[in-house]
């Protein structure tokens, strides 16, 4: 690659350059945005960030796990209706349907967010507790299932909405911050980003990282070294349904709406094409492929409603020609240890 | 040190209507090692397979180190001590050959549910990976992903990953399977000394290997044992002679 060429050829190196120029840019965003004078540019960025983090969720038992998980909507859609629940019930103060007491929601950010991810963490026990006794095509068939089924779940619900999903009229509260301040928004995203890549980089080279990557390479083999693998997977699995949760929790609020649709087939697919395109088994790839994707939708969606026409041969291109994805190719040989 | 470490009792294992293992009924003694010979599609990585929990027999029973462990699964009878190696080299690819060494460590070392620190950098894995990796001639090539390493060196690799779990018994099937003449004379130099401390089971397809390292030897045939005896008694049995030459 030429680019490559010119940032030289240590691979450790040029993660580090990487790496900052992209923090660079992820905190330019919002003087860029001033400077151009184009606001909408900060909510395109907080979007990205936001999906960043369900991507990075995924990639997590995805590259690092060898976890094939074609439900990862299911957590992303739960997160997102605890905030738009939660906040429903606070606004027209009413008692929170399906729990006993009369408990009338919240809109404190403190504690819908970590509701939102200890439900999708419970979320991701249940379901990974199921689906990690299989493998292979059937994990992919049945991780599909269960998020289809919570899809057909909360459509049949019509107290949130069912179908047509819920306005959220107000958005989480934090105290001294306004989240309906794009900037400050942005922030937060960007800080809870950062935070979530540097505790998963401390988790992917732990003891417990470790084992994952080697689950990964070698099941059989983990096994017969004496590692109980099944248990090591369903922890990453329960992790990456939290992480996604938190994520769930910041679209509600981004898009002031949650319906069904977050839980659906194809939202799952696109968050496993951000892996993908980005680099799978790297934790900046998902950053980037959520970046190059909703660009790519921003973009090309105002040229033609058939934007996906473009995505598809890109996205071949790239399993082809660049297994570790866009990170891949910036960095080169040497990505798998890092 | 003459009571057995391994008994099998009439193991049984059917694949539709072929019995791969036929009630086999066999012990180990601790401290030895145990040839295990046969022609092929005799049943030896079957009956290995079975040891070591990976398929689920039929019928009978195997009990280790006192305890009977029939239906206990794999992770579980190699946390007790009961390792095995691969005909067909496994390894953990793309990790460096340290890696590989460090995670047959850490298997050791309890739960892994430990989520912070950098574990490339914990000596307590580290420095006896090392010292294990000196121990099979593996030193220069510690930081080669194991995919790189020739096939003779993935071998060893596979040795020091076993080695390093300190098991009470080995099940080896084929160590030496693919292996140049130099290559193998070191994995007997590495075996060798192991005796006494370790007990194996040794699956060898060469029989010099076999006669030279074991003390008891089972002979397979269609699933089914046909003796068991040392070296001397099978080199000189008939029926042996005759199942290996083919002539029934």
């Amino acid at each position: 690659m030429f680019l490559s060429k010119i940032i030289g050829s240590d691979a450790s190196f040029r993660t580090k350059i990487v790496t900052l120029l992209g923090l660079l840019i992820l905190f330019a965003v919002p003087l860029l945005a001033n400077l151009f004078n184009e606001p909408f540019l900060v909510d395109i960025a907080s979007r990205i960030l936001i999906y960043a983090l369900v991507a990075v969720s995924l990639d997590l038992i995805l590259g690092y796990g060898g976890m094939v998980s074609f439900g990862h909507g299911a957590f992303l859609g739960l997160g997102a209706y605890v905030v738009g629940i939660l906040t429903h019930h606070s606004y027209e103060g009413t008692a929170v349907a399906f729990l006993p007491g009369d408990w009338q929601g919240t809109t404190q950010a403190f504690v819908q967010w970590p509701l939102a991810m200890i439900l999708s963490g419970l979320l991701a026990l249940i379901i990974g507790a199921l689906s990690l006794r299989t493998s292979g095509v059937y994990f992919i068939m049945i991780t599909l299932a269960f998020a289809q089924m919570l899809y057909f779940f909360m459509i049949s619900i019509p107290t949130y909405g069912g179908e047509d999903g819920l306005n959220i009229w107000e958005r989480s509260e934090i105290p001294l911050l306004d989240l309906y301040d794009a900037k400050s928004f942005y922030f937060i995203c960007l800080v809870l980003l950062l935070l979530c890549l540097w505790c998963c980089s401390r988790i992917v080279k732990s003891r417990f990282g470790m084992v994952l990557r080697g689950c990964r390479q070698n099941e059989v083999r983990m096994k017969a070294l004496g590692y109980p693998v099944y248990r090591y997977k369903l922890m990453a699995f329960v992790l990456s349904g939290m992480i996604a949760g938190l994520a769930g929790a910041l679209l509600a609020n981004h898009t002031e709406f949650v319906g069904p649709g977050l839980m659906h087939w194809t939202r799952s697919g696109e968050i496993m094409i951000m892996v993908i395109l980005g680099g799978m088994g790297s934790l900046i790839g998902p950053v980037l492929g959520s970046a190059t994707l909703l660009m790519m939708e921003e973009v090309l969606a105002g040229l033609t409603e058939h934007w996906m026409i473009f995505l598809g041969p890109m996205l071949v291109l790239i399993v082809l020609f660049a297994r570790k994805g866009l990170y891949g190719l910036l960095i080169g040989k040497g990505t798998d240890n890092g | 040190m003459a009571d057995p470490i391994l008994e099998v009792i009439s193991l049984t294992k059917c694949f539709g209507a072929i019995a791969a293992s036929d009630g086999l009924t066999f012990s180990v003694k601790r401290g030895t090692i145990h040839g295990l010979i046969g022609p092929n599609g005799a049943g030896k990585s079957t009956a290995i397979a079975q040891l070591s929990g990976e398929l689920q027999s039929d019928t009978g029973r195997v009990r280790f180190d006192g305890q009977d462990v029939t239906r206990w699964a794999v992770d579980k009878r190699a946390r007790s001590g009961l390792q095995r190696s691969y005909q067909i080299t496994s390894l953990l690819p793309e990790f460096t050959a340290e890696d590989n060494v460090a995670m047959a460590i850490q298997s050791q070392q309890g739960h892994s549910f430990r989520f912070w620190e950098n574990a490339r950098k914990d000596n307590s894995l580290r420095t006896p990976s090392r010292k294990i990796l000196e121990r099979v001639g593996l030193s220069d090539f510690a930081d080669n992903p194991a995919m790189d390493l020739a096939h003779g060196q993935q071998r060893q690799l596979e040795l020091a990953m076993v080695l390093a779990t300190a098991p009470s018994m080995l099940l080896l099937d084929e160590p030496m399977a693919g292996m140049g003449q130099s290559e193998s004379l070191r994995m007997m130099e590495l075996l060798r000394p192991l005796k006494g401390d370790v007990t194996m089971l040794l699956v060898e397809h060469d029989m010099d290997v076999v006669f030279a390292l074991a003390d008891m030897i089972t002979v397979l045939v269609k699933g089914q044992v046909l003796l068991t005896g040392t070296p001397d008694e099978i080199k000189n049995h008939p029926e042996v002679r005759r199942a290996y030459l083919g002539d029934y």
